[in-house]
């Protein structure tokens, strides 16, 4: 008997009992559906998640002063005053083999006016570098200069939702005078939009002016302080490098012995990208495996299913064996029976899977993700459950023997 | 001349508590090809336990068994499928059809596992088969839409599909009215005609009398084989009578 044949004969066992192999799929459909759904949210999450990081900085490092202690209380990330302006610039000029950009990073809060309009915000105060480093774009007019950094000069860009607040749709903002904090700055160009970041804070809500004027007019401060600075490598694979030359190159300007502690702490991406990335992995991996217990779930009704068929079938396994099916016959039939069974739950859990999460991603506007392998391999997984848990019960059947077959009551 | 089937000192022993039980207690027996033998007993007498030797469905406990001149003693049950496939056909007292499979489904079964013939080959004998056995215009129907005479003539066509040289029929009328009995006696007497060689069990006398040798068992043993007068039709009285002989 070939392959075609006993395809058919398990095929037409299926049809001849559709209710319950419909109920059986059931497991299956459920199983592959909740697994492929739950992969392609959960990587559409990750997927966006780093997108949206990539987007805080090209190959970006972090550097921030030490936090500032007193006594046991510890102040906020960036208060400490052991960083400044000429520690970012000497990064820049001594270490250019491995950085292509570094911005200083000062901030304050302003109330920016224009006309009778008002618009709060923190005002950023950096160096022409954060272009390239922070990965914006013009949407109109220019970016400050360094000429005008060392300038003081008292220019800015503001982000699109500072733009409409201040502004409106109609008004073209490059080239006009508002005032922070009472000081008037004249606006050189507009931000494209970045959108929302993975916080779901607004990335437009921004306004940027050098540091050097931020410093002077709006922190009105005499020292070189800075919050931050921002490195952009040229490669993440000289981050480690580039790490142990920022440190040696820092603890050599603040004159740091031996003995003394780093005053000042790096943060890459990458870190970020890693913990955010294997908080969602976790999520996912966790989710995946609820959904394959379901299959699993799936594979035993399968089983259970296949046994009570060969126990109701009994007298036809008799009759098959006695008109000269062998037990490998036998054997292929049922188990053939329990592979088609689930995978066709298996496209039609694709099916139900591919179509759910775009109905979820609609839904709740979460970005998705279908991967093809994953996809295929829940296909095959299907097919595989059907293998695995309709071996015992078509073994089962080929070990019987056709004169208790056909005795059976 | 070889005998088509030859049994020596067959035993089957069946362990039942602590006293073994003999269903087949040193049987030796040969028919030949062509013979219409009817195997007798009363419930118990050992002569299905011997029919499913025969026809290998069941092994003997021991014995030699020759089938067509091979050695089917101790065969795996794959290569007793393959005997079962090519040289054997059954008739089941309850047909033992394949349920909602049209009637030319199920006689071209036996060929499916055969894989002797194409589809188109297939499906051309099994219509004949159904023609031969009186069902010609029944190809479609399903075992529930036929008449229990009609499923038995379903199943001995399906019997004769690989064209066996040995037809085993297990009291094949036990689940019909006498009418269609008669026709499906009738049916196995033309087989016979032909030249295919049946082996049946049956308790029946009337039934025992269509065919031409009579076996007749109890405990195991074979009590009386009336192959010395054979090749004569008995009546249902003389059938009767050697039944009553033999167990006497």
């Amino acid at each position: 008997m070939n392959f075609a044949m006993i395809f058919k004969v398990a095929l037409r066992a299926i049809m001849r009992n559709k209710t319950r192999s419909v109920l059986t799929c059931i497991g299956i459909i459920v199983g592959i559906a909740a697994v492929i759904a739950v992969m392609a949210i959960g990587q559409g999450a990750q997927t966006m998640m780093v997108k949206q990081i990539s987007s805080m900085g090209n190959n970006l490092v972090m550097v921030f002063p030490e936090r500032r202690r007193a006594g046991s209380v510890s102040s906020g990330r960036g208060q400490g005053q052991t960083m400044t302006a000429a520690d970012a610039m000497a990064v820049k000029t001594e270490l250019a083999h491995l950085v292509q950009g570094v911005s200083p990073s000062v901030r304050a809060t302003v109330q920016m006016m224009y006309a009778s309009k008002n618009w709060s915000s923190n005002i950023q105060g950096v160096s022409p570098d954060v272009l390239l480093i922070s990965n914006w774009s013009m949407g109109e007019g220019r970016f400050f200069t360094e000429e005008e950094t060392e300038l003081y000069s008292r220019v800015c860009v503001i982000g699109t939702t500072v733009k409409a607040n201040l502004f409106g749709d109609d008004e073209d903002p490059v080239g006009k005078i508002i005032r922070l904090n009472n000081m008037t700055f004249t606006i050189v160009g507009v931000l494209n939009s970045k959108g929302a970041n993975n916080w779901g804070q607004d990335q437009d809500d921004v306004i940027m002016a050098p540091y050097t004027s931020v410093q002077r007019y709006l922190q009105r401060s005499k020292f070189d302080n800075i919050n931050m600075m921002n490195i952009s490598l040229h490669t993440m694979d000289d981050l480690e490098d580039a790490k142990r030359e920022i440190t040696a190159l820092l603890r050599q300007r603040h004159n740091l012995a031996d003995y003394q502690d780093d005053d000042f702490e790096m943060r890459d991406t990458t870190e970020i990208m890693n913990t955010i990335g294997s908080v969602s992995g976790l999520m996912t991996v966790l989710l995946t495996a609820v959904a394959a217990i379901s299959l699993l779930v799936g594979g035993i009704g399968i089983m259970n299913i296949m046994l009570v068929s060969v126990t109701e079938r009994i007298k036809e396994i008799g009759l098959r064996m006695a008109i000269g099916a062998t037990p490998t016959n036998i054997l292929a039939q049922f188990l053939l029976e329990a592979v088609v069974l689930s995978t066709i739950g298996g496209a039609f859990g694709v099916a139900l899977g591919v179509g759910g999460a775009h109905f979820i991603g609609w839904w709740k506007g979460w970005p998705i993700l279908i991967q093809m392998h994953s996809t295929f391999g829940a296909f095959f997984f299907s097919s595989f459950v059907g293998m695995f848990f309709g071996f015992y019960p078509a073994y089962r059947a080929s070990k019987l023997h056709p004169i208790d077959c056909l005795r059976y009551e | 001349m070889d005998h088509l089937i030859e049994i020596r000192d067959m035993y089957k022993i069946y362990a039942i508590g602590d006293e073994p039980v003999h269903a087949l207690d040193g049987v030796s027996l040969s028919i030949d090809e062509g013979e219409f033998v009817a195997i007798m007993g009363s419930s118990g007498s050992g002569k299905s336990t011997m029919l499913n030797i025969l026809g290998c469905l069941d092994v003997p406990t021991k014995g030699s068994y020759l089938l067509d001149g091979t050695q089917v003693a101790e065969r795996s049950s794959s290569e007793l499928a393959h005997i079962r496939n090519r040289k054997l056909g059954f008739v089941f007292q309850n047909f033992n059809l394949l349920p909602r499979t049209t009637a030319i489904e199920n006689v071209e079964l036996p060929d499916l596992y055969m894989g002797r013939l194409s589809a188109r080959e297939r499906h051309k004998r099994a219509k004949m088969l159904l023609e031969r056995v009186g069902l010609k215009g029944r190809e479609y129907h399903t075992p529930s839409q036929l008449s229990g005479g009609q499923q038995q003539r379903v199943a001995i066509a399906r019997a004769l599909m690989n064209n066996p040289p040995v037809l085993f029929a297990d009291e094949p009328t036990g689940n019909l009215d006498t009418k269609s009995s008669v026709e499906i006696m009738n049916l196995f007497t033309e087989l016979s005609n032909e030249g295919i060689t049946i082996v049946m069990v049956t308790h029946e006398d009337d039934i025992a009398a269509y065919a031409k040798r009579h076996i007749v068992m109890r405990d195991g043993k074979v009590m009386r084989d009336d192959l010395q007068d054979g090749g004569v039709r008995k009546t249902q009285a003389e059938v009767s009578k050697l039944v009553k002989e033999a167990l006497a």
